[in-house]
């Protein structure tokens, strides 16, 4: 199908094809919704099950760098919404300026999440054969807190405790199933960010020449909706993943 | 034949591969699905020879073992899950509801290039090492424990989730946003409601299965381990998040086959279709309740007592719509004046063959019967009637039915019918011998049996014989008609749908002028546009009938 302007040959109204490409986006997020679903029911149901164990690991990540990714992301929400607002009030230029902005968000995001998975390698909590919930207490590095050391030593003895009514005796299988989720769970959602930075560039390309007005807007407003969906997964990593069992 | 049409409107090779016309990515997946269900039919003629005789005829108990693996993964998320929805559904709905294309073209074809990318990687599984876990791909067997190639073909599935997904996603926006004017929710043929539910399967399905495909997949790539038992992980959450897939991807088989139905009876019966919006209705009904149903595959996997009583009763409740479609087709036949061309002999066999089907698995769904026939033949038969004898027969009356606005060609008479009774008579003998050999305990999935089993084996494998022949006959025959075939005119049965108001076959944009839709549906008996008139005797305009 040609287009004439902004209008697609198929549709015969641009409020059709607006309707058209927000509807689908809807439902394209409806079927995302169901694929993290699969793995958040897998995630309730081992925490469920090995609620010690998944403590433990929730102890060992980095609970400042993964405060400071939800405020990036949360912040990338606003600008992405500001974007969005300027393109449909026609202010061109602060299109590209939030588009921008939004970018450099996600980046600082991934680049963060690069270092957290770094420490995962170093600290020999990625599963597989060299998998050991006890290795960073026992080689800490020159660089930890030993203040910080002792407290992780402490809370994986008491895990494994026969005195602790929920005591774990297999803490470093069941461990390597939270890190299994963890690694399952925020590696597909930084994919799912990877994507939305491919989008940004897209229309940052687009919007510097010019294109969008208040009369034709809608990618920003749909790669806008798939963004703030890609937030709300996070929304709910965070405290599922590193707030387990914080509030001692 | 009209001098323009979209199978002249350009030429090449790019043409094709790169096109966006809903009509040609409908014949590339036409092409695509065909060659699938012939890798799949392979396999299945090497299991019936193998099952010739009680040791095995043919193969080692392996390759026994990925023979049917591999004629279940190709058949169902290559052949049965895209056949219907992604050819005909393709090329008709923009038709049927008077759009030029649908929502988006260009996902249509990305839909095509990732069934193609998955059909690759499944392809390689196949040829590098085979797949031996069961169509199922029950952990820790496929994650852990098979020498198989497992990995690219989970990869493979998982990708062409994602063609379905788009598929569905393009109907269900089409369907909403696309309509012509006039074309009302109950003006809409009941072939694009079977559609939009099937949709619903697809985008809310769809995603979960692959994502349990994907775990697994990491699971053996990575040794991660989220069903793996020897960390704690938990192998029946697999079962469960497949089957949460995969029992309403049989709706996604059987639902478009009912919309081919619904629309073929009315045509040759020449009456308007009985309960047009219990039809409708119905298959919405089971599109949702289908998904409430997933845990009657694991009666004796281990659930509790309640949570078996539950899912049996859901399994029940399941077979009201199915039965109100049989009814009312079954109604609407009543005082018609019934013409036996090819479409509609295709049409009252799925009728029976569908009943039969599902009245089977009713006995499945029972908590005490299905113990005992539970993983036997008796299963296999079961979903084999309502797999090929629903939906495949579905899908080939529907291709005979829409085969004239398609290519513009009529297939000749007489043998597309006679095809038609082969097809019948060979799924029968192919697959009722395997109920009674279910019921008297032959096991599925065994590369050897008893030898008292032998003659009902023979007797299931000379039925494949014929069903293969039931098959190649139509494409031979539809394959002659596009370059012999006579030329069918716009309407030749004459049908009432909107996808008839145009030529055969049609031009690239579908009408010349935006269609205005001012009549009921199947209104048999009030078309004079048509020549239908009430009281008038009619004949098919091609017809000796």
């Amino acid at each position: 199908m040609h287009r004439t302007g902004e209008l697609y040959g198929q549709f015969q109204t641009l409020e059709q094809q607006k309707e058209s490409a927000t509807l689908g986006m809807w439902i394209f997020l409806v079927t995302e919704v169901l694929f993290f679903g699969g793995m958040f029911l897998t995630y309730t149901i081992n925490r469920h099950e090995y609620f010690t164990a998944f403590g433990v690991g929730s102890n060992t990540l980095d609970i400042k760098l993964g405060t400071i990714n939800t405020a990036v992301l949360i912040l990338s929400s606003l600008t992405m919404a500001m974007a969005v607002w300027s393109a449909q009030v026609g202010k061109k230029a602060l299109v590209t300026g939030f588009l921008i902005a939004t970018l450099a968000l996600g980046s600082v995001f991934l680049g963060i999440k690069v270092v957290e998975y770094k420490q995962k390698f170093d600290h020999h909590l990625v599963p597989g054969r060299n998998f050991d919930v006890w290795y960073h207490s026992e080689h800490p590095l020159p660089s930890d807190d030993p203040k910080e050391i002792a407290a992780e030593r402490e809370e994986l003895e008491k895990a494994t405790s026969s005195q602790n009514p929920k005591y774990d005796p297999d803490v470093n299988s069941h461990a390597q199933l939270y890190f299994s989720l963890y690694f399952a769970m925020t590696g597909l959602h930084a994919l799912h960010m990877i994507v939305g930075a491919g989008l940004l560039i897209w229309l940052i390309k687009v919007s510097l020449s010019a294109r969008f007005t208040p009369q034709y807007n809608n990618p920003v407003e749909i790669v806008g909706l798939y963004w703030h969906f890609v937030d709300i997964v996070w929304i709910y990593l965070f405290p599922l993943l590193y707030l387990i069992d914080r509030h001692r | 034949m009209p001098r323009d049409h979209y199978l002249n409107a350009s030429y090449g090779i790019r043409s094709w591969l790169l096109t966006t016309d809903h009509k040609r990515i409908a014949l590339l997946y036409l092409i695509s699905v065909t060659f699938f269900f012939f890798i799949g039919g392979i396999f299945a003629t090497m299991i019936r020879i193998h099952l010739l005789t009680p040791a095995g005829a043919l193969v080692t108990p392996e390759t026994y073992n990925k023979l049917f693996t591999m004629h279940g993964v190709a058949m169902i998320f290559f052949f049965l899950i895209p056949s219907i929805p992604a050819v005909l559904g393709n090329f008709l709905i923009p038709p049927m509801i008077g759009a030029k294309d649908l929502a988006f073209p260009k996902i249509n074809l990305l839909s095509w290039y990732i069934y193609i990318i998955g059909g690759c990687f499944v392809l390689y599984s196949f040829s590098t090492g085979g797949l031996d876990t069961g169509w199922t791909f029950y952990t820790p067997l496929s994650s852990i424990y098979s020498n198989s190639a497992v990995t690219p073909a989970v990869l493979g599935i998982f990708i062409n989730g994602f063609s379905s997904i788009l598929t569905g996603l393009n109907f269900i926006v089409t369907i909403h946003t696309m309509r012509a004017p006039g074309m009302t929710w109950f003006r809409l043929p009941l072939f694009a409601w079977a559609h939009y539910a099937t949709s619903l399967v697809m985008i809310l399905g769809t995603p979960v299965v692959a994502i349990t495909l994907l775990l697994a997949g990491l699971e053996r790539m990575f040794h991660l381990g989220f069903f793996n038992p020897a960390m704690g992980g938990d192998p029946i959450l697999f079962q469960h998040l497949f089957w949460f897939y995969s029992h309403p991807a049989v709706y996604i088989m059987i639902l478009p086959s009912m919309g081919v139905v619904s629309e073929i009876i009315p045509t040759f019966a020449r009456k308007p279709i009985f309960g047009y919006h219990f039809i409708a209705a119905s298959s919405i009904a089971i599109a949702v309740i289908g998904f409430l149903v997933w845990a009657h595959h694991m009666f004796v996997t281990g659930e509790s007592t309640y949570a078996a009583l539950a899912f049996s009763f859901l399994s029940y409740l399941v077979a009201i719509p199915s039965a109100v479609k049989v009814f009312n087709w079954t109604a609407s036949l009543y005082k018609g004046s019934i013409s036996w061309d090819a479409p509609m002999l295709y049409a009252l066999g799925f009728i029976g063959l569908f009943t039969i089907g599902g009245l089977t698995g009713l006995f499945l769904a029972c908590l005490g019967l299905d113990i005992h026939i539970h993983d036997t033949y008796f299963v296999i038969a079961h979903f084999h009637y309502i797999m090929v004898g629903g939906a495949v027969m579905g899908y080939v009356g529907g291709l005979h039915y829409w085969w004239p606005k398609i290519t513009g060609k009529l297939y000749p008479e007489a043998l597309s019918r006679f095809a038609a009774i082969v097809l019948f008579i060979g799924f029968n003998l192919t697959f009722f011998p395997q109920f009674i050999l279910g019921y008297l305990g032959m096991p599925r999935r065994y590369h050897s049996y008893p030898p008292e089993f032998q003659v009902l084996n023979v007797l299931s494998t000379a039925g494949a014989s014929v069903l293969a022949l039931g098959y190649l006959l139509p494409m031979a025959y539809l394959t002659w008609s596009m370059r012999y075939g006579k030329v069918a005119g716009p309407n030749p049965w004459p049908a009432t749908g909107l996808e008839w108001k145009t030529d055969s076959p049609p031009p690239a944009e579908n009408f010349h002028v935006t269609p205005v839709v001012d009549w009921e549906p199947y209104d048999y008996r009030n078309r004079p546009d048509l020549g239908l008139v009430a009281g008038a005797s009619l004949t098919p305009a091609h017809g000796d009938d």
